[in-house]
């Protein structure tokens, strides 16, 4: 989707802000959020994806004015609400609606410690071989579906070189439509600066994405 | 805040003590002292940085390190002629088995913005100075991938052993907006 998240390259940003403050959390309410979002993951409602793309779709003036952990609290109610997990009168009112029962089987810190370990690997095995090869020479597309994707705008219609090919990934546009995984293959695909920002870009340094092979054509 | 989250106990959604658990974790357990780890092991033994160069996710593994956002590795190494530095645009993906949660300053829009357009002039507000000769190379973390930057070992610790040259190992230096720190630097 063409949000204001895909911030790669858009200008007027000052000085990088609090470049010396290295802690994870200012605020008590903030590690509580960051656990909470990750935690009512487990319940299968969202994934990685889809949860990417609700932070997404929150309004552009909302997205650039909140804080990191505020966006993750505000995805947290939207995604909760439409997995049915909470109402929106719940949210008000703080409390359970009248007449609900408790659900079983939140995940206690026993199991948070066994899937913090081993994670959720996207690696998966397809039986197409991959199109490219490193030093093939690629122009990533110029699709502009409404949808989550990770193609960023600075790249779209941008000539690079493939560098990696990571194998077949989990494809991220699909996912997050609930169109399953449709895993594709994975590759890093490098473009000088000139190529991305025009001959008077900041000189001699190159920028590598992972992107997908549908996001990808043979440039010559 | 408190409502949702007392809301979410209420209903059985979320158990208090996983709160508790994954807040633990991510300010004692999980941060960068473990990238430092595997920065320093790599600095002293050859072999295990060639396994790091060519498959970081298992040799991160061996120390210890593995897990969500940290599935699939890639270490990047700076050398005399490049340098490496991470962002991501889309969002603020990040390292966490080795990193921890990211600092404030990553996940800001100008970082975002400016860290794949002008890395230089971004590089020397963090006082990372290089010579016009040094390639500068941004990964932007757009896959499930997670980079992690081996920064150059410093000067001047010919002998030092693993410990002491990870405590020289900063966050920024794993990011690439920093290198590492010198001998009695800091």
């Amino acid at each position: 989707m063409e949000g204001v998240h895909d911030l790669g390259g858009v200008e007027g940003f000052g000085p990088i802000p609090n470049r010396l403050d290295e802690r994870p959390f200012h605020h008590e309410w903030e590690g509580e959020v960051f656990a909470m979002r990750i935690l009512t993951g487990f319940w299968g409602g969202w994934n990685t994806d889809s949860g990417r793309h609700s932070v997404e779709r929150l309004p552009p003036t909302e997205y650039l004015s909140m804080t990191y952990f505020e966006k993750w609290l505000a995805s947290l109610v939207n995604l909760s609400v439409e997995a049915g997990f909470i109402t929106r009168s719940e949210v008000e009112s703080g409390a359970p609606d009248p007449g609900t029962q408790p659900v079983e089987g939140a995940v206690g810190p026993d199991v948070v410690r066994k899937v913090f370990a081993s994670g959720g690997p996207t690696l998966r095995t397809i039986d197409e071989p991959p199109r490219f090869a490193s030093g093939d020479s690629v122009r990533a597309a110029h699709h502009g579906h409404s949808g989550h994707t990770r193609l960023p705008r600075y790249t779209r219609g941008r000539v690079g070189e493939v560098t990696a090919w990571h194998g077949a990934h989990v494809f991220p546009d699909r996912h997050a439509a609930g169109d399953g995984e449709a895993p594709e293959h994975l590759y890093t695909v490098r473009f000088d600066a000139q190529e991305l920002w025009g001959a008077d870009a900041d000189g001699g340094h190159t920028v590598s994405l992972d992107l997908w092979e549908s996001y990808l054509a043979p440039a010559s | 805040m408190r409502a949702i989250e007392s809301l979410l106990v209420e209903k059985g959604l979320v158990d208090r003590a996983s709160i508790d658990e994954i807040i633990d974790a991510f300010s004692n357990r999980i941060g960068p002292q473990n990238g430092a780890r595997v920065v320093a092991r790599a600095w002293t033994d050859e072999a295990y940085r060639e396994r790091l160069l060519t498959d970081a996710t298992s040799a991160i593994a061996e120390l210890g390190f593995t897990g969500i956002q940290g599935e699939h590795m890639v270490a990047v190494e700076n050398t005399d002629t490049t340098h490496n530095v991470v962002v991501c645009t889309l969002c603020s993906c990040y390292p966490w088995p080795v990193l921890g949660v990211p600092p404030a300053w990553y996940k800001s829009s100008e970082y975002r913005a400016r860290a794949v357009r002008e890395p230089r002039a971004v590089l020397t507000e963090f006082g990372v100075e290089l010579s016009d000769d040094t390639e500068v190379s941004v990964w932007d973390s757009t896959s499930e991938v997670r980079y992690l930057v081996i920064p150059q070992r410093p000067a001047g610790t010919d002998g030092w052993s693993e410990d002491e040259l990870a405590a020289l190992v900063t966050r920024n230096s794993m990011i690439g907006t920093g290198i590492a720190s010198t001998p009695g630097g800091r």
